[in-house]
């Protein structure tokens, strides 16, 4: 227990409660595997993340190899080529996007930058990691149960997600499915209350939320949302398993199958779209706002500039989460909704623009004449900005009605939800890996081989990516293993689908380099210090690296200034800890 | 000129009340809600979180009851209880209220006399309170079986639209889950009040934690959640 002895002259106010005792670990097992340590949690789910998101990796290849060259490969039947794009979509999206930020980056990097010495509550935090491990196992075993996993797409939307005779609805996939997502949700919860405790009521001495660097903000903006958000899927989930398995009919109306009448009826398929996108448009920036308060802090940092603007950006967070709770039926164009709902969601949509291109205008602002320092992080959030600019302006297409009814369920959809959702969080994913592994091993990541990730998977993405918004625009449809003699597809888009794949290939093995690269530099890394980067937040003051279990060693930082002291005139050197103190204030401590 | 301006408001004793109050203790440091224990904060979240679970279920509820082309089953008939040749409405479901409700007083009392320190009185009342609660979902069990008796299955009823028996078997199903876990959990703290475990700071099983006295407050916030829960699906399913 900390004792502050009372200091007059200290512009932070005193020590309002005492500190907590630590739990600490007495067998390898409670140190290493059950572990209650955020650090130690972080790394578990990240690399579960990581494992899992490197299987949907593998299905997206899987499914390139059948959209690039149909008909060559025999293994890839109509079915098997549905149960890719639902598993590829949903691990994606949240076992891998929702897990990694959240779980990975929010337990290990809140704590240490609010400059606490743990969750708030640790044991609920182990517990968070192991339900998801158990969603995680449920979600593989489908690949193993009979029938495989379900094909419903990553929306299932039903009533093809519950009725047997489909893809979507055949054997156990779909229950597993509902099933390993009740559980993550479950799982979740219980980590997110952890994120969002810690950050209001447990930072140190002198860090007020307006002090918080912007990755925290980020993550605790995205947490809250999904705690609010993930209730709608867990009862869709909820309903859905009980159509299926006991019989009842909430999304299931009157329908005939192979002739038969089921026993179904009187269901609206409309009400599990509304649940779904209530959860489904909120999860979009789940996994966007950790990205943007990731990508602030590696842009200052790497520029050696304050971020323009930290009021605004925190704001432009906040109401983005906020906004993004009535905007969801714009997935639902063409579901026959009122028109009028159809404008009322046209128009909100649109007003998200406003804060989320105050966000861009500040990042290119904080650039602007700043010592930019071409690190791999750096890039990495430079391709974001790119990417995400690039994703965001389809997405204004795709939010005007008359625009999206044309374009809806083809290739356009897929290219602007990779572009803004999957290629632009990753490579925030990417950057942050490089920026802070050197405070989690001690290790800086291989310069070359980090490079060489970049420019592949940057320019490749483009490459992918890019060509499908031309195909999308000729009216290639999403979700078709084949397109067949298509009177309306000349021969080069073929060739443009033969020439993705190579591109995915290529991608895909770039991803490779990174992982041997991250199990290499363990070893043979370059020694990086305690603070590498010459930044300003919390995490890279810790007396240890990697920070030792209690993080800051006797006593707990106090913090006198906000994250983005870089380059301040005057100073001597191009940045200042948050944990310094005032130099009038550090003169007179220092004469007593 | 190396130093940032402190816009820290100095914390001296008083702070201001109302809105302003509320400006100052979310620009502070270390605690946006001053005098909130990280237990009291994270059950108030999970509340929320909670709300919105309650809120999709009874949301769906509705636009299943409001869409449906098939009439739904009157529920001052279906829930009403036979007694004596007399149809009277309401009446099982009337006492199953007024046994919840009462059991949210219990609970309070129990909060406070736990704040006193009166170790015996808290277990009491708060065993009182399970027992309140157990003989909720006792009732449940029992208005659950008279419907299944009478064909109510969650495919389908006699009466109609089979959405009926669908939404109320998970709502109430759903509700009485968390009355279960409530009453475990009621039964658990009590047996910790009588020991003494909070006098003396004995550390949990679990999450060697300090325990005390909070987490009767805590318990309790559950408890009348799970109640207040109760009297919107009281208002939805039986009064509309
Ligand atoms: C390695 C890079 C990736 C490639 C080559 C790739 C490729 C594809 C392809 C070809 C489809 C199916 C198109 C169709 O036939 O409908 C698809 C679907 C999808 N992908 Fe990716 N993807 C990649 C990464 C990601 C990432 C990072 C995310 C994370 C958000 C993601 C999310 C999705 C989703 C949600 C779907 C829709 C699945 C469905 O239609 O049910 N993908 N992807
Ligand atoms: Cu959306």
């Amino acid at each position: 227990m900390v004792d502050v002895t009372p200091d007059a002259a200290s512009p932070v106010p005193p020590a309002e409660v005492a500190e907590v005792e630590l739990y600490h670990p007495h067998s390898w097992w409670t140190k290493y595997v059950f572990s209650q340590d955020a650090k130690v949690i972080a790394i578990q789910y990240s690399a579960t993340a990581l494992g899992i998101g490197f299987v949907a990796l593998v299905l997206s290849w899987l499914i390139r190899l059948q959209l690039g060259f149909p008909g060559t490969f025999d293994f890839i039947t109509p079915e098997a080529y549905y149960q890719f794009i639902t598993m590829h979509g949903m691990i994606m999206v949240i076992y891998l996007l929702t897990a990694l930020f959240l779980g990975g980056f929010g337990n290990y990097l809140i704590p240490l930058m609010v400059g606490a010495r743990d969750m708030v509550f640790p044991y609920v935090n182990m517990l968070s990691y192991w339900i998801y491990l158990l969603a995680v196992l449920v979600l593989v075993s489908s690949f193993f149960a009979p029938g495989g996993p379900t094909g419903a797409g990553w929306t299932l939307y039903p009533p093809q997600a519950i009725m047997t005779g489909t893809p979507g609805g055949q054997d156990w996939g779909i229950v597993l499915m509902l099933s390993s997502l009740i559980l993550f949700v479950i799982g979740f919860t219980m980590g997110g209350l952890n994120y969002v405790v810690t950050v209001l009521q447990g930072r140190t001495r002198g860090m007020t939320l307006m002090r918080l660097p912007l990755t925290v903000w980020g993550i605790f903006t995205a947490t809250v949302m999904a705690l609010l958000a993930f209730p709608a899927l867990f009862v869709a989930c909820v309903m859905m398993l009980l159509d299926r398995v006991l019989g009842t009919s909430f999304f299931m109306p009157a329908i005939i199958e192979m002739g038969e009448q089921l026993q179904h009826g009187g269901g609206s398929p409309i009400l599990f779209q509304h649940l779904f996108w209530f959860f489904g448009h909120p999860e979009v920036y789940i996994v966007a706002l950790p990205a943007f308060g990731i990508v602030s802090d590696l842009i200052s940092t790497h520029a050696r500039k304050n971020i323009f603007g930290y009021r605004m950006m925190v704001w432009a967070i906040v109401v983005i989460g906020a906004l993004s709770f009535v905007v969801w039926a714009h997935h639902m164009y063409v579901s026959g909704m009122h028109p009028y709902f159809g404008f009322f969601f046209a128009t909100t949509t649109l007003i998200i623009a406003i804060p989320t291109a105050i966000k861009v205008y500040n990042w290119v602002l904080t650039l602007w004449r700043g010592d930019i320092h071409l690190t791999v992080p750096m890039l990495f959030a430079l391709a974001f900005i790119v990417t995400f600019v690039n994703g965001g302006l389809t997405g204004l297409f795709l939010g005007n009605v008359v625009v999206d009814v044309p374009l809806s369920d083809t290739m356009f959809v897929v290219a602007h939800f990779h572009m803004v959702m999957g290629v632009a969080p990753i490579i925030v994913i990417f950057g942050a890996i490089y920026h802070w592994y050197p405070k989690i091993t001690g290790r800086m990541l291989n310069e070359a081989m980090g490079q060489f990730h970049f420019w592949v998977t940057f320019l490749g993405a483009y490459l992918i990516f890019f060509p499908m918004h031309y195909l999308g625009l000729m009216g290639v449809p999403r979700r078709y293993n084949e397109l067949g003699d298509m009177a309306l597809l000349s021969e080069s888009a073929h060739q443009l689908n033969a020439f993705i794949s190579i591109m995915a290939f290529i991608v895909g093995f770039a991803q490779l380099v990174f992982l041997f690269n991250l199990i290499w530099s363990i070893r043979h890394g370059r020694e990086a210090g305690g603070n590498p980067w010459r930044a300003t937040t919390l995490e890279w003051q810790t007396p240890q690296t990697p920070p030792a279990h209690g993080n800051f060693g006797k006593e707990l930082p106090v913090v006198y200034r906000w994250a983005y002291d870089y380059s301040v005139p005057g100073a001597k050197e191009d940045f200042i800890p948050q944990n310094e103190p005032p130099s009038a204030y550090a003169a007179s401590r220092g004469a007593v | 000129m190396v130093d940032t301006t402190f816009t820290q408001p100095a914390q001296t004793g008083a702070r201001p009340d109302g809105l302003r109050g509320v400006a100052t203790d979310w620009a502070s440091d270390q605690r946006a809600f001053k005098n909130v224990s990280w237990g009291k904060a994270m059950m108030w979240i999970f509340l929320l979180s909670d709300t919105f679970i309650f809120g999709c279920f009874l949301l769906s509820y509705m636009t299943a009851r409001m869409s449906t082309a098939v009439p739904w089953p009157n529920p001052s008939e279906v829930f009403g209880l036979h007694i004596g040749g007399v149809s009277v409405p309401l009446l099982l479901i009337a006492i199953m209220t007024f046994v919840l409700i009462s059991s949210s007083g219990t609970m309070a009392m129990a909060v406070n006399f736990g704040y006193r320190r009166e170790r015996r009185k808290t277990a009491l009342l708060m065993l009182a309170t399970a027992l309140l609660g157990a003989t909720f979902v006792s009732m449940q069990a029992f208005e659950w079986t008279k419907l299944i008796s009478e064909g109510v299955r969650p495919w389908g009823n006699p009466w109609g639209a089979e959405q009926f028996g669908a939404t109320f078997f998970m709502i109430t199903g759903f509700h009485g889950t968390h009355v279960t876990i409530g009453v475990i959990f009621l039964i658990i703290i009590a047996r910790k009040v009588l020991r003494g475990d909070y006098d003396v700071e004995r550390r949990g099983f679990f999450t060697s934690r300090k325990g005390n006295y909070e987490s009767v407050e805590i318990m309790g916030l559950y408890w009348h959640f799970v109640d207040l829960v109760w009297v919107f699906i009281f208002a939805f399913f039986y009064l509309w």
